[in-house]
């Protein structure tokens, strides 16, 4: 008996104990599941919880968001947020693929979004998918730029899951490099190949400081929370490193010494492309089907323009990326623009 | 090229720690004849609560100690579970590590209100620390390094030359005959399971506090039951743990190294494939305790 009580607490703390929930006042409920990550990672999961965030204030939606727990807790978190009548339903991330098919079948009559998924054919379910190529291209120039200015000749690369989508950064990135400074050694490694590879910052550390040991003078990551090892290893070891997703750029700032080691960071937009989404379904004009974001789709909120993809400047790497490297890496920008340079995806 | 082997080397030393820690505990766990596969679990609150309390308190030697005490408990509810009540210890230990992804991640949002928490503080080793070489030694092989080395060491006596260490082997063999003598069983695997929880958890406390110097959502990934594996790969003792944890470190360090001709997934792959060689006898002979496993009704 004692055992069987002690599992379902369990089972409702996993499904129930994570809802966040505010006031149901609003118009439109809006609901969300995060990725492995989850909220709270500085990185793709805040990108995403931004959007939402934003969109509650511009509109005054109402807002649910789950965090699941293990892997099956994702399509269980859908259904349930589904089955309570919201409006809109979000899967944060590719691992969502599986579970919004499965759902967006059995509720048709709300609307579905998912960030990096690919879903081409439900008449519920809106794909937001990014060029994150164009975006790392960019970084990867930063990063080819500064290396040769310092008079070294080794980058890296730390992905965390081993998969096509993270290739894509990969791929981006090493093209930018060798435009911006042919010949440049680049290091690549992945943390692992099952979603866990996403949240393991002892093993992107541990690749961080191997890539520095041969000699890298800046390391990419795109690797979650994985990241925050390698921007540990940036640290210790006084090696530049580019963050992924949100500005990161503070997490290579040294407290005290006020030294700072984040070079830059490549901005995938996920929260413009959500604030978008939501805004059309708050004008009933939800568009299901694939929506891609890349560098050229610029996006005006409140005065200030956004790209789908982009890399981030601001007090922290102002310092470190001269105007000259700029002026390159606007070059590159109008070049990828024009078609002149083709981006490759892997 | 020596500087990249001295770089393997303590990256190798660094990857085993946990692996050597959550096998050491296993072995404890085990040779009292208990399974523990919370270990992973217990890995994982040990590294929140090493976190968490070094923040709090500003101490990064009460967040040890404090993760240590939080792998007792959690080895105390699998020896109720387990022992008491003599429940499946699968099913115990599968339970433990549940409830550890969820109930870090609930206390992570509740004090701290993220899911990544960087550890403002580390272990400070007074008077070593001060002496010339060593803060260099201590950024490449953190103190808990040192600690761990001992642990494993002192387990050997302990185990193999200790009435206590006799104590503990003799209920996970024949525990009837150890009862027979007035050895209380369960005490024993209490004792058994409580240690392996510190060690597991101790291993935790080293990937947040020392190594990653963050805590993140279910940054265990797995440790724990690559510690399983080196349990079993070093036949249940703890010299034979800490080497197989020493190999498996081994061949994730050096990977970055090698050429990428062979497909990583592969190198992921060689602990469990050793581990598996070893149980079906193939490279030497694993013989589990005998009792292990088996819950103990006392006459």
């Amino acid at each position: 008996m004692s055992k069987k009580v002690f599992f379902i607490l369990i089972a409702v703390t996993l499904v129930f104990g994570l809802v966040v929930s505010s006031p149901a006042l609003a118009k439109l409920k809006v609901g969300m599941v995060f990725d492995i990550g989850g909220k709270g990672d500085q990185s793709f999961n805040d990108s995403a919880y931004r959007g939402l965030q934003w969109a509650s204030e511009k509109f005054g939606v109402s807002h649910v968001e789950i965090e699941p727990g293990a892997d099956a807790d994702r399509e269980t978190g859908l259904r349930m947020i589904a089955s309570q009548g919201f409006d809109l339903v979000i899967g944060v991330g590719f691992l969502f693929t599986d579970a919004i098919k499965a759902v967006a079948s059995e509720f048709p009559n709300t609307k579905f979004a998912i960030i990096d998924g690919f879903i081409p054919d439900k008449p519920n379910v809106s794909s937001l998918l990014f060029m994150e190529h164009q975006g790392s291209f960019l970084v990867g120039v930063i990063a080819g730029l500064k290396t040769k200015a310092d008079g070294k000749n080794r980058v890296g690369f730390v992905g965390g899951m081993d998969i096509p989508l993270i290739h894509k950064f990969e791929a981006g990135y090493k093209a930018g490099v060798a435009y911006a400074y042919p010949g440049c050694k680049i290091f690549s490694d992945y943390a692992g190949t099952t979603p866990s590879a996403f949240v393991d910052p002892v093993k992107g550390k541990e690749l961080a400081l191997a890539q520095i040991d041969k000699g890298a003078h800046v390391i990419y990551h795109a690797s979650g929370l994985t990241g925050a090892g390698v921007f540990e290893a940036g640290k210790e070891r006084k090696t530049y490193v580019i963050g992924v997703d949100s500005n990161q750029n503070q997490l290579g700032h040294i407290e005290g010494t006020g030294e700072n080691y984040g070079l830059t960071s490549m901005l995938k937009q996920v929260d413009v492309a959500l604030f978008l989404t939501i805004k059309d379904v708050v004008n009933g004009k939800f568009q299901a089907g694939v929506r891609v974001f890349g560098l050229g789709d610029t996006i005006k909120i409140d005065n200030t323009v956004y790209h789908g993809v982009y890399y981030a400047m601001d007090d922290y790497n102002k310092n470190l990326v001269s105007q000259e490297m700029l002026r390159k890496v606007t070059d590159a920008e109008k070049k990828i623009l024009s078609g002149e340079i083709k981006v490759p995806e892997k | 090229m020596t500087g990249s082997i001295v770089a393997i080397l303590a990256s190798t030393i660094r990857l085993a720690v946990p692996y050597s820690l959550a096998g050491l505990g296993g072995t404890y766990s085990e040779r009292s004849g208990v399974v523990n596969i919370g270990l992973e679990g217990m890995m994982l609150t040990g590294a929140f609560t090493a976190v968490a309390v070094t923040n709090i308190t500003g101490s990064p030697w009460l967040g040890l100690l404090s993760a240590i005490v939080s792998g007792i408990l959690l080895g105390l509810v699998h020896s109720v579970v387990c022992v008491t009540f003599r429940s499946d210890q699968i099913v115990s230990g599968l339970a433990i590590n549940i409830f550890a992804m969820g109930i870090t991640v609930f206390f992570a949002w509740l004090l701290f209100n993220k899911t990544q928490i960087r550890a403002e503080g580390a272990l400070h080793v007074p008077i070593l620390h001060d002496l010339p070489g060593f803060a260099v030694l201590f950024s490449e092989l953190p103190p808990l390094v040192f600690l761990t080395a001992l642990v494993v060491i002192a387990s050997h006596f302990i185990l193999f030359k200790t009435v206590f260490g006799l104590r503990l082997r003799s209920v996970g063999e024949h525990p009837e005959a150890a009862d027979t003598l007035g050895i209380s069983v369960y005490k024993m695997r209490y004792a058994g399971v409580m240690i392996s929880g510190a060690l597991a958890a101790m291993g935790g406390a080293f990937l947040s506090l020392e190594h990653a110097r963050y805590f993140v959502k279910g940054m265990s990934g797995g440790r724990g039951f690559i510690g399983l594996a080196s349990m079993i790969f070093g036949k249940w003792t703890p010299l034979g743990s800490a080497g197989a944890g020493l190999l498996f470190g081994f061949g994730e360090a050096i990977k970055p190294y090698l050429p990428k001709v062979v497909p990583s997934q592969f190198i992921d792959m060689i602990p469990y494939i050793l581990t598996m060689l070893v149980l079906a006898s193939a490279v030497g002979r694993a013989k589990p305790p005998a009792a292990d496993g088996i819950p103990y009704i006392k006459e």
